[in-house]
């Protein structure tokens, strides 16, 4: 560490400060390419801090494993690739019905299938958003950097706590796997949420029952709070129900509890868009391109800038809108063939043009190839 | 306790009654991972209990400890993550024959390999049941069954060797009309300081049993008593275990346990 | 200063990878700003494998290279691969065994890399630590101090190793310095 506090570390590392400076003391997980080093940092580092690591038999059992850590009081985490990723998804969708905190973390690597293991893309951002069955809320943030790894690492546990749902930090296999400079905070000074506890006598508690707020206060398993926990869709006591009315209501109050506060957790980044007229709308890895790329144009004389939203999902859709009524154009630029793209056109409501910059080759689009999307010359 | 002494006490009266069919095995074998937990005097708040999908994975719901109610053939692996977060917490964890060694089969042999101090109780029907009776890897060859209309041909596990040559440290097997034997093999399961499996042979006369024609509740209970023997008494005599199915204590050899061998390691690196 | 951007290639188990860790930790360290990727294969040994390291008083984005201005190259396959990418005013550090296309730039130092690593070290574990002494004298004591640079391998590498590395690092520096004698 140099005399102003800052390290060269790895961004998969990062996540793991961030994931014990946020008070996570279990981890499951399964080997995976881009991902490893999160599994193997936390293996070394958790029981030094009283903690625990399991490695489990594959990632659908790691998702089961850090719920029912979850459930018994112990913040939890996993972090995995692609292909682990679409095995968690069964037990994603159970911690969001049951409303069981969790961190899951992807770093995204080419796909379909086994795909690149060791190359970057962003082909699961509609994955973190709708993988799993069903209606559920979806909360996922995009650090890229190793800094911001570390930083919003930090709030997905926070989060997780806050809303009582499972947050994906969604990486990718460049922000994994790069280092650069990362400041070590004192933990002291890092905000951290836990998980709100019911204030009530055991007898009275009603384990499903949400407070104003949405949120139904969570007891941990041997507290003498005895309550059920099921995937199925229940009622307020936690049991099953086949009720219309109650199914029709548990389903939206757990989508409402994350949607309607999402003012709470806009994370994005704004560069050089009060006079932009294009505007360059990137995540994680490749938003680093993008920001090279503006620079590059207005030397160009060419008033561009970026949006960068960090919380990917919900999508920030008034924040989105906004830069559609000053921009004359918009370029989504991601590692897939256009996910995130088509969110951004609903968003825009046609205010201004959308167009698409993607890549699925295994390599981090350039600022070259953004510039030159743009219309600009490209010299270096 | 008498019964209704021991359903005030442990089951959660406002659930019942239950969803089972008349003349299932699941009801009797319930009511025996309940009578153990009270033999041992175990506080019901540090009594969690875990299921997967299935009939059997109903059970958790009726009963009022920790409960939790998962998704299929995962049980396990979410009672692993209670036992490592709260050691403290007596995991019992109640799944069917599908959903521990179909769905979930590759979760059953890891938690047994580990050791971990989890009390695994299979309540064997030989069918899938919910969804309306299909064979599952318990059912017989040459047995009838939804998806087996010509005849089963997939060779049945035989679940405690599974278990057993997978690393649980305690194994044994009883049925529905053997209850006592299963409360005893529940109780010194849960006593094993690793990971126990018990077999409870249930019956299932809405779906197998009729499907096979093995008649009526009755008829089903009165084939666990005449064909099942203790493996003590086979032991002494292996000619009374010819065409018997086995029931009793398999295997108790306790071995180092999975927290606590992490738990050196984590006294270990903080002094 | 100059922005530094340098790739180093070979093949997988070399320790092209562990070398550009220290020569950005090194920087870091220094208040500089300094970013280190790498590529792979499934090989853990043999295979191509590519680090690259941009060093920088400024803000580094885009965390590639775009054109090297330093590239190292301990095999063929690794040269012929990567010779495009340096630029024209570029320095180039190869292992004396490769043959050169004649695309190199003008600045070339053909090096007994591997040949010392076996010959002084006796093991090629250091032929990595060799060629970041090699880099460390281009990029000079004015940008990267060498006290800084020490600590970074000593951290960097398996302690009981440690003396022999520094060594190797001095014989990196020794190279450069005595190539036109």
């Amino acid at each position: 560490m140099n005399d102003k506090g800052y390290a060269l570390v790895q961004g998969n590392e990062a996540c793991v400060e961030g994931a014990l400076a946020a008070g996570m003391r279990f981890f499951a997980g399964y080997p995976i390419t881009p991902s490893t080093e999160i599994a193997e940092i936390s293996s070394q580092k958790l029981p030094k801090l009283g903690g625990k690591f399991i490695q489990m038999e594959d990632e659908l059992a790691s998702m089961a494993a850090i719920i029912g850590a979850s459930l018994a009081g112990i913040k939890s985490m996993t972090a995995t690739s692609g292909p682990g990723f679409s095995l968690m998804q069964e037990n994603i969708g159970y911690a969001a019905i049951t409303e069981v905190p969790c961190v899951i973390v992807n770093v995204q690597r080419g796909g379909p299938s086994t795909g690149l293991p060791t190359s970057p893309a962003q082909g699961d951002v509609m994955q973190a958003k709708w993988g799993t069955h069903g209606d559920h809320p979806a909360i996922a943030l995009t650090p890229n950097s190793v800094q911001e790894t570390f930083e919003y690492t930090v709030k997905a546990f926070n989060l997780a706590e806050k809303y009582r749902t499972p947050v994906i930090l969604l990486m990718d296999e460049i922000v994994g796997h790069m280092r650069e400079k990362m400041a070590f905070k004192n933990i002291s000074e890092i905000e951290i949420i836990n998980r709100k506890k019911p204030a009530c006598k055991p007898e009275d508690y009603v384990a499903y029952k949400p407070d104003k707020d949405m949120i139904p206060p969570m007891a941990s398993f041997g507290e003498g709070y005895r309550y059920h926990v099921t995937g199925l869709t229940h009622d307020e006591t936690g049991f099953p129900t086949n009720s219309n009315e109650v199914s029709e209501k548990l389903i939206k109050r757990i989508v409402d509890k994350v949607e309607k506060n999402i003012d709470d957790f806009s994370y994005f980044e704004e560069y050089k868009l009060e006079d932009a007229e294009i505007v360059i709308i990137a995540y994680g890895g490749v938003s680093r391109s993008a920001k090279s790329a503006v620079d590059e144009l207005r030397k160009q004389n060419i008033k561009a800038g970026l949006f960068r939203p960090i919380t990917i999902w919900p999508l920030l859709e008034k924040q989105i809108n906004k830069v559609s009524l000053h921009a004359k154009e918009i370029y989504v630029a991601e590692m897939n063939l256009g996910q995130y793209s088509l969110e951004v056109e609903r968003a825009a409501c046609k205010n201004c043009r959308v167009k698409k910059i993607n890549k699925v080759n295994g390599e981090l689009i350039t600022p070259e190839e953004i510039i030159e999307a743009i219309g600009g010359n490209y010299e270096l | 306790m008498n019964c209704s002494e021991i359903t005030n006490q442990y089951y959660r009266v406002n659930r019942l009654p239950h969803i089972w069919c008349a003349g299932c095995g699941h009801g009797t074998l319930t009511n025996t991972v309940v009578r153990a937990i009270d033999k041992l005097k175990l506080n019901k708040d540090e009594v969690v209990i875990v299921s997967g999908i299935g009939c059997s994975s109903r059970a958790p719901g009726y009963l009022d400890f920790n409960t939790l109610h998962t998704t299929h053939g995962r049980a396990l692996a979410f009672a692993t993550g209670i036992k490592l977060a709260n050691p403290k917490l007596h995991v019992i964890v109640i799944m069917g024959d599908g959903d521990s060694s179909a769905i979930g089969g590759n979760h059953l042999i890891h938690a047994a390999r580990r050791n971990i101090d989890i009390t695994t109780i299979v309540f064997n029907n030989n069918i899938y049941g919910m969804t309306g009776g299909q064979f599952s890897p318990t059912t017989p060859y040459g047995d009838l069954a939804t998806t087996a209309a010509y005849g089963n041909i997939d060779k049945p596990f035989d679940l405690c060797s599974l278990a057993q040559g997978a690393g649980a440290t305690y194994v044994g097997r009883a049925t529905a009309y053997h209850a006592l034997l299963m409360q005893k093999l529940i109780e010194k399961g849960i006593q094993n300081k690793g990971f126990s499996f018990i077999e409870g042979l249930s019956l299932c006369p809405t779906y197998y049993g009729r499907k096979n024609k093995k008649g009526n509740p009755f008829k089903m209970h009165s084939f666990f008593k005449e064909y099942c023997i203790d493996k003590k008494l086979v032991d002494k005599d292996p000619e009374k275990g010819i065409n018997k199915i086995l029931i009793g204590e398999f295997y108790n050899n306790p071995q180092p346990e999975y927290i606590e061998s992490y738990q050196v390691i984590i006294d270990m690196l903080q002094g | 200063m100059k922005k530094y951007e340098i790739r180093l290639s070979g093949s997988g188990g070399q320790g092209v990878i562990l070398a550009s860790i220290i020569l950005a930790d090194a920087a870091i360290e220094q208040g500089l700003n300094a970013i280190q990727t790498q590529s792979y294969g499934p090989e853990a040994r043999g295979g191509a494998s590519k680090a690259e390291v941009i060093i920088s008083n400024n803000e580094i984005n885009y965390p590639k290279i775009t054109k090297a201005n330093i590239l190292l190259s301990l095999t063929q396959k690794a040269y012929d691969k990567y010779i495009a990418s340096l630029d024209k005013d570029g320095t180039l550090i190869v292992d004396e065994g490769i043959e050169l296309s004649g695309n190199e730039p003008i600045k070339v130092y053909k090096l007994p890399i591997l040949k010392n690593a076996l010959d002084k070290f006796e093991t090629n574990m250091v032929a990595n630590i060799i060629s970041i002494g090699a880099i460390y004298e281009l990029i000079g004591e004015d940008i990267l101090d060498k006290d800084i640079m020490l600590r970074s391998i000593s951290g960097r590498v398996p302690p009981p190793t440690v003396q022999k590395n520094i060594e190797a690092f001095e014989e990196g520096i020794k190279l450069i310095r005595g190539y036109y004698e």
